[in-house]
């Protein structure tokens, strides 16, 4: 076995204080849990079995998913939230109006920065791999248990080498480039493995899209997805992190389980068709007319992500059968994009724009899908009954696409309409 | 729970959670009648006509999609303790040993309805009703000693590791 180490090895191996290599099982100290309204009452349930003081500093709780609560169930999940919360005086909770999508919270208030490695009771939060952590989802038992220990378990995953060159054309993005990856692998493709991205195309992909790609790591399988740490990491976490961190880059002569390459000029707008993530095809090939266009979520509901749709839709009116949601994906996007005039953009074009949740993401409120709907997302899942009834259909797309087919009432790439 | 016996309930690859427990029913007032709304989209008789020792089989990725607990809960709250499947997904496996819900990985063949003895001890599925046998590979030292202790909970109340 080599001495060099992947990201994930090095990571592993500075939390655990062990020289960890892939394979290998190693209790590691966590930097951050995160837990949601949906999976952090499971997890205070477990916690409560146990007689101890939480691990204050590391826990994270945001209400995202079905906040503002949209019944008095999950109203009352809501309030259970607010109760652990005043019970332990926990000093990181995000409530509604000032926080908004878990994944893009934890961006935006600066607990995800490079070399750390945070868990998350949410499949999602492989998304701070975009900014050089290793970061990974786990079960609400698992998070009770971090909250008591602060450590966890991990098998430390072998990675796969992304290796990305070229340059975006027009308003391809990374969003076009993990639904290519995932339908080149497969939903299982990197399953109980972590992707590490590298190369020269890495500059060129904007740290918002890298989050984008990381976020979707899952949607493979995948443990971790992580980017190098360069100077546009640096500079977008500036302001927003908490605390010192440590950039890690992979040794030379780190051992890679597979190779994968792209360049990034080669990359076409792609739609990915119900009901995996891995249908993907190439948006001037899927002519489908549409009922909704959602675009949000942590996946795309960035200010970046608003900009490009907002740059599509002026002057144009959504179409009349369609509705469009535009959903910022936390506060600060929400409150950005109201200062350069975005949201004023939506709402003339007829757009719903409602304030940061997850909202149809997940089906829960805010754009639920009715028998037989087709909706055009720019989120990163398409199963069966994902947004709404069982015989309804997501087709996960960019934000360009999701602004283009939103004008044009059918799926299509923004050339089409531009 | 070393020997079960049931019968099978058979699915294909890549089973999501949002197809096991819906998003909508992931609510702390569910959290112990789960089993109710098991696969109640796409399977809406299964909760109820489940026996107690019934396997799922499954392919390929059986449980990817989202990290929600509630999933393994859920079938294990139907009364299913088990599922057999090619493959899991990472965070479903874990979160099944974490509530006692058995994921054993093995490619077999079994149809609907066609009876299973599984020992968990010795590795040994049999498919009764075809008359085959399989074997599965035995699960690492550090989660069968896990499992034995009932889950990580468990294990930390047990070495009280964690006590104010
Ligand atoms: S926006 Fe969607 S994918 Fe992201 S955390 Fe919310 S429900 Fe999950």
């Amino acid at each position: 076995m080599s001495g060099s180490k992947t990201i994930s090895e090095k990571i592993m191996s500075a939390h655990s204080g062990v020289e960890a290599h892939a394979g290998q099982i190693v209790e590691a100290e966590i930097d951050y849990v995160m837990a949601n309204d949906v999976t952090a009452p499971l997890a205070f349930q477990e916690f409560e079995t146990l007689e101890c003081e939480p691990k204050k500093d590391k826990i994270v709780l945001i209400p995202d998913h079905f906040v503002p609560n949209k019944d008095v169930a999950s109203a009352e999940q809501a309030a259970e939230m607010r109760r652990f919360v005043q019970k332990y005086s926990l000093p990181h909770y995000f409530e509604v109006g000032r926080g908004g999508v878990c994944h893009q919270v934890m961006v935006d208030e600066g607990f995800a920065a490079p070399g750390r490695l945070i868990v998350g009771a949410d499949s999602h939060t492989c998304t701070y791999g975009g900014i050089n952590a290793f970061s990974t989802g786990i079960g609400s038992t698992e998070a009770a248990a971090v909250f008591a220990e602060g450590r966890l378990w991990f098998k430390v995953p072998e990675a796969i080498d992304v290796r990305l060159g070229g340059n975006f054309r027009g308003l391809v993005s990374g969003k076009d480039l993990i639904i290519k990856i995932i339908t080149d692998i497969g939903v299982d493709g990197a399953n109980y493995k972590a992707f590490e991205f590298s190369g020269a195309g890495v500059a060129n992909v904007p740290v918002s899209d890298r989050l984008t790609v990381s976020n979707m790591a899952i949607e493979a399988g995948g443990k971790a997805g992580i980017f190098p740490c360069d100077e546009n990491t640096v500079s977008y976490i500036q302001g927003r992190v908490r605390g010192e961190y440590t950039p890690v880059a992979p040794d030379p002569g780190a051992v890679y389980g597979r190779t994968l390459e792209y360049d990034l000029g080669d990359l076409d707008y792609m739609v990915a068709l119900p009901h995996l993530p891995s249908n993907g095809k190439p948006a001037a090939e899927v002519d489908v007319v549409i009922d909704q266009a959602f675009l949000g979520s942590c996946t795309n509901g960035r200010i970046e992500d608003l900009r490009t749709a907002a740059r599509i839709m002026k002057g144009k009116k959504v179409h009349r059968d369609v509705r469009m949601v535009v959903v910022p994906a936390s506060t600060q996007v929400y409150q950005q994009a109201m200062e350069e005039g975005l949201l004023a953009e939506f709402v003339r074009s007829g757009a719903f724009v409602s304030g940061p949740t997850c909202a149809a993401c997940l089906g829960g409120h805010m754009g639920v899908l009715a028998k037989g709907e087709r909706c055009v997302s720019s989120t990163n899942r398409n199963f069966i009954g994902r947004m709404g009834h069982k015989d309804s259909e997501v087709y996960l797309a960019g934000p360009a696409v999701v602004a283009a087919s939103a004008v044009a009432g059918r799926i299509v790439a923004p050339e089409a309409i531009l | 729970m070393n020997e079960i016996r049931g019968k099978v309930w058979r699915f294909h690859d890549h089973v999501d959670t949002d197809q096991i427990i819906p998003a909508e029913r992931l609510i702390s007032q569910n959290n112990n009648c789960l089993g109710d709304f098991l696969f109640e989209r796409v399977r809406p008789e299964m909760s109820k006509s489940v026996s107690k020792g019934d396997i799922i089989v499954a392919g390929k990725n059986f449980g990817c999609g989202s990290s929600r607990e509630h999933a393994p809960r859920a079938i294990k709250q139907a009364g299913i303790t088990c599922v057999v499947a090619e493959s899991f997904a990472r965070i479903f496996y874990r979160n099944s040993i974490n509530v006692g819900m058995l994921p054993i990985e093995c490619k077999m063949e079994a149809d609907e309805g066609d009876i299973l003895a599984i020992d968990v001890q010795n590795g040994r599925i049999v498919n009764e009703t075809k008359g085959m046998e399989w074997r599965f590979a035995p699960f690492p030292p550090f989660i069968k000693d896990l499992m034995e202790r009932g889950g990580l909970m468990a294990k930390i109340r047990e070495e009280k590791r964690c006590i104010k």
